[in-house]
């Protein structure tokens, strides 16, 4: 394998791996700040409680997702040296933001969280989970802007043979950042929502602590409901971004081929990308791709065909994440609402309950799926229509990269294993022991 | 233009000094694990002496990092694709000091908490040495060509000088740590802790004048000062920091003690930063592909609006890190070990 598909592969596993933490650290932070807010208005113990329990697995998964961060951070200059020379004035200075407006607050504020129980006023501890909250989904802002301007660039001027920062505020203001930052924390509030419901009904199952858990099912539910719907229309606004900025994207993500006005959508799709065409078609509705697309059935849409093939996105992946994305999403609606409309039941469905359960891992997979075809969608391009990704790689030797590579799979995989066993330890354990 | 890249250049620095006065406690700590500690309690007591700042300390690094992407783009990418094996050595050191602190306590265990003490103890090491190793290297210059591409490998860092700078890095944050643990901790710890401290002092005084030796033997940092003799202000508050720690100790005045140890780490770091300048990448193959201040910033507008967000955010940083400090800068004691300690 040579340097460029080491590196997106080492790039690949390190993001996807950072990936499964963040999400949770996004979410569960806030429905911890509601759950600390309640107790400190209603002076609720169990509300207190709730914080502590849930708070001691948002601790296990943060730590995991600090560190993996950073190692992100490094690789742009470790493995994409050639990238950051180019586009380092622009997508540097959004990490740097990020860092100091961002990080510190979170990091300081989690400290004050965790170590200052009996150490700070309720109020003050109550203020510190929700600086949590508010530096964690900020810092998502900067980094997703800095994403955006690869997707999508904007506000550069090339000069001395880099792109340079032109226009702060259109770098900022990107559409399709802000499209994207929209989709990426409904659904990894979303992914929260189910790990509580998961973790609750795991125990309502058991019959264990059953009033304590009946209330975060209670409180989890409504709010999965209204962040799955989101989710699709966030899904939806962003798709319409992608149709107009990123054309070859959607085609692929659509497996499109030929250019035509009036373009159906086939529920039943399978893609023959050596071939250029799909190899089953069926069940298509009339219109919908060029509604879904550009809110007119009658719009056209740009065929793969049409852009050279050095343009071109690997079809089948961003297709079929694409697909079994949008699909997982549809379950998560019916999901949400089946436990929303049980919510106030003596005891939930038990079929309901052990799907809950099993779901669990669903959203990590969605949004695994959803960067996937961010991603591998933007391709051969890292700046779409800039620069393309094999001009982007760091001069090192391969064999470096292969030996990276092999140490990251391997403590990762360590790490993933323990940090699973510990979470798992924590979530059956239930509140037992914990001091109110 | 000129003004705001020098400005770019200082502040560059000024990150790195405040990293590792504040994460050169944490990690001095760790690396004092197996040699301090008698029993579990003590090692609690060591893990929760940097419990609450540990990972904000680390923030630093990341701001250093993300500072030198933002300022000095190319000096970004040249630095961390040259020095690829040492840094993701680095980095994987700081994954497991992470997870070492967050994980040993989870699981009621001897053997778990042996296991998870000894990858502490190396997670901490390990970076105290790479550091010192990175920015000796630094300091004497690698061979970097006018493409950015390196010619040397990893054990061409570990030279004579580059190994110098990484034990002397080690010491400097034994001692810097060990002050901290004697703030933190009571009783047999907090003497043993002073002890320490009254050990590696005179190791880090030798050090220091051994390295000031090599560092004119192999480098050509002391130009900057020939020519410039106002600049030896800089070893002299490094001078000052680390006498002034000896004679705060001997009056048990550990918080003043540790403070002038920073003040000597601040001191050591200006002095080897702006030995380099205006340069930050030297090749030592090619005095033309050298990386400098100049010919590896970003643009001005980028300059200006980092500057802005710098001047504004750092400030506000630092009053919540006091702040922060000032909050958990009590003693711990048995009662401290609760279900919320490490």
């Amino acid at each position: 394998m040579d340097v460029i598909m080491l590196s997106r592969l080492q790039f690949a596993v390190a993001v996807f791996f950072h990936f499964i933490f963040v999400p949770l650290t996004l979410g569960l932070s806030l429905l911890i700040a509601l759950m600390e807010t309640r107790y400190v208005m209603t002076g609720d113990e169990a509300w207190r409680k709730h914080a502590k329990f849930w708070g001691k697995l948002f601790l296990i998964n943060f730590t995991l997702g600090v560190v993996t961060g950073i190692t992100l951070e490094f690789q742009f200059g470790t493995n994409w040296s050639r990238y950051s020379e180019y586009v380092g004035d622009i997508f540097g200075s959004l990490l740097a933001i990020e860092a100091t407006v961002a990080f510190f607050l979170e990091s300081t504020f989690l400290a004050v969280w965790h170590f200052g129980w009996n150490r700070v006023g309720k109020k003050m501890h109550l203020l510190s989970i929700w600086l949590v909250v508010i530096a964690g989904n900020l810092s998502a802002l900067w980094i997703i802007l800095a994403n955006g301007f690869m997707q999508n660039p904007l506000g550069y001027v090339i000069r001395n043979g880099r792109a340079e920062l032109d226009n702060f505020l259109a770098v900022v203001t990107n559409p399709y950042a802000w499209g994207m930052y929209a989709h990426t924390l409904i659904s990894a509030w979303l992914l929260s929502c189910f790990f509580v419901l998961g973790v609750s009904s795991w125990h309502l199952l058991r019959k264990s602590h059953v009033e304590f858990f009946r209330r975060s099912f209670r409180m989890a539910a409504p709010i999965a409901l209204i962040l799955s719907l989101a989710l699709a229309l966030s899904g939806d606004i962003q798709g319409k971004n992608v149709a107009e900025l990123q054309p070859a994207k959607l085609a692929a993500m659509e497996a499109h081929w030929e250019t035509s006005s009036n373009v159906g959508f086939p529920i039943l799709l399978v893609p023959d990308e050596a071939n250029e065409t799909n190899s089953m078609e069926g069940l298509t509705i009339p219109g919908f791709m060029s509604w879904i697309a550009y809110g007119d059935s009658n719009a056209e849409i740009k065929g793969l065909k049409d852009f050279p093939k050095e343009d071109r996105p690997p079809v089948t992946p961003v297709f079929w994440s694409f697909r079994i994305m949008v699909a997982l999403g549809v379950v998560f609606i019916v999901l949400a609402a089946s436990a929303w409309l049980q919510r106030k039941r003596e005891m939930p469905c038990r079929g309901l309950m052990a799907t809950l359960v099993w779901s669990i891992p669903l959203p990590y997979i969605t949004i695994a799926l959803g960067w996937l075809v961010a991603e591998v969608g933007r391709q051969p391009w890292i700046v779409y229509n800039l620069m393309r990704t094999s001009d982007a790689v760091s001069p090192v030797p391969a064999d470096n990269v292969m030996f990276s590579l092999i140490a990251f799979i391997v403590v990762y995989s360590v790490l993933g294993l323990l940090d699973i066993f510990l979470l798992r330890k924590y979530a059956c354990k239930g509140p037992e022991g914990m001091e109110a | 233009m000129e003004a705001l890249q020098i400005t770019w250049f200082i502040l560059w620095a000024l990150l790195w000094a405040v990293y590792f006065v504040l994460d050169g406690f944490d990690l001095g700590i760790g690396s004092l694990l197996p040699f301090m500690a008698d029993n579990e309690e003590e090692r609690r007591f060591m893990y929760n002496a940097a419990g609450p700042f540990w990972d904000g300390n680390e923030v630093w690094l990341i701001s250093a990092g993300g500072v030198t992407f933002a300022a000095f783009p190319k000096v970004y990418a040249v630095m961390f694709s040259a020095l690829y094996a040492p840094l993701l050595a680095l980095l994987f050191a700081l994954i497991f000091r992470a997870v070492s602190f967050e994980f040993r306590n989870k699981v009621d265990s001897p053997a778990w908490r042996g296991l998870w003490d000894l990858v502490h103890f190396v997670s901490n090491l390990v970076p105290c040495l790479l550091l010192g190793v990175a920015f000796a290297n630094l300091f004497m210059g690698i061979p970097v060509d006018a493409q950015g591409v390196y010619h040397g490998n990893l054990v061409a860092l570990l030279n004579p000088y580059g190994l110098a700078g990484g034990i002397f890095f080690l010491c400097i944050f034994c001692l810097h740590g060990s002050l901290w643990l004697a703030i933190k901790s009571t009783g047999a710890l907090k003497q043993r802790a002073i002890t320490a401290s009254c050990v590696f002092w005179p190791i880090v005084l030798i050090l220091l004048l051994a390295f000031l030796v090599l560092t004119a033997c192999y480098t050509n940092l002391l130009d900057n000062y020939l020519s410039a003799p106002a600049l030896l202000l800089l070893p002299v508050v490094a001078l000052v920091g680390l006498l002034g720690a000896r004679f705060m100790l001997s009056r048990g005045k550990l918080w003043l003690a540790w403070g002038c140890s920073s003040l000597f780490i601040i001191g050591v770091t200006f002095f080897g930063v702006m030995g380099m300048f205006p340069g930050m990448i030297i090749s030592s193959m090619d005095p033309a592909a050298t990386l400098t201040a100049f010919n590896a910033s970003s643009s001005e507008k980028t300059l200006q609006i980092m500057l802005t967000v710098a001047l504004i955010m750092v400030p506000i940083v630092l009053l919540y890190q006091i702040w922060v400090y000032k909050l958990f800068s009590h003693e711990l004691t048995s009662e401290h070990l609760d279900d919320h300690a490490y």
